[in-house]
């Protein structure tokens, strides 16, 4: 059985519903942050596909924009969450409600 | 091919089961090497696409510095696992059918992607179009700009990083 595109799409598919599930169900902020990685993992998957099956390296320049991004994203969330837990001491994300009052 | 698509079914199936191991993981310290086993197996999915230099970078910057940075912040803030709750109430479930919902409009798009016939060049996934010299000439080239801006927000992202974690509130 040939591996074709259509197979990273799926895959792609599969592990960007994980991260999506993960952020909808998980209560802890870090594991939140994990699996918004694991979502932009999946998008590059597919970009990485598409770019390799067209022959075009534009997607792989995305991809590599975007790991850069997620990179920035990762510092500046772990960053809120070590404040946010310095003052609320938890990074349950159901005890932390600071805009709500 | 064969070898070349059970390389890929090992290394998706593991993917797969790394990530579902994020979430069902109880402690944060296990979801984090889940998900670093997740990434190394996407590093090598990249490889078996020949896409060597985003598979190298893949496990130089998500596997190396991103979860030795999430690793470290775990060890630092020194957290149990949080309680499992008791009761499942309807989040949780909402969240999953939600979830199933996104899956399924995913995988039908795909499916129905099937017949459009993207015309992929002859021969597919060439070495070529991944390799650090293709994607290097046009990194320095025509996304030079594009370059100059991801430093300025990495730089950006570093101070404020560091802005944030050393503020203290009230």
């Amino acid at each position: 059985m040939e591996v074709a595109l259509d197979w990273y799409l799926a895959l792609s598919a599969v592990m960007f519903t994980i991260g999506v599930l993960g952020v909808l169900i998980k209560r802890n902020a870090i594991v939140l942050l994990m699996c918004v990685e694991l979502m932009l993992n999946a998008v590059n998957v597919a970009l990485v596909g598409f770019s390799q099956t067209l022959a075009d390296p534009t997607g792989q320049m995305l991809v590599f924009f975007s790991i850069s991004v997620a990179a920035a994203e990762a510092a500046i969330g772990l960053a809120i969450i070590i404040a946010l837990f310095r003052n609320k001491r938890t990074v349950n994300i159901n005890d932390i409600n600071l805009f709500k009052h | 091919m064969a070898l070349a698509s059970f390389t890929f079914f090992a290394l998706a199936i593991i993917a797969v089961a790394s990530a579902v191991g994020v979430l069902i993981a109880r402690s944060p310290i296990y979801s984090a090497l889940s998900l670093i086993l997740n990434l190394l197996c996407v590093a090598g999915l990249y490889l078996t696409m020949n896409a060597s230099f985003i598979g190298v970078i893949q496990i130089l910057v998500y596997a190396g510095a991103i979860m030795v940075l999430v690793l470290f912040v775990i060890m630092l803030l020194n957290l149990d696992a949080l309680p499992s709750p008791r009761d499942i109430g309807w989040g949780p479930v909402a969240g999953f059918l939600f979830g199933v919902v996104v899956l399924m409009q995913l995988l039908y798009v795909i499916l129905v992607g099937f017949d459009i016939s993207l015309e992929p060049a002859t021969p597919v996934m060439t070495a070529e179009t991944g390799s650090a010299e293709t994607l290097g000439i046009m990194l320095f080239t025509e996304y030079a700009l594009h370059l100059q801006v991801a430093a300025i927000l990495l730089l950006a992202a570093t101070i404020g990083a560091v802005m944030l974690a050393q503020r203290s509130f009230e």
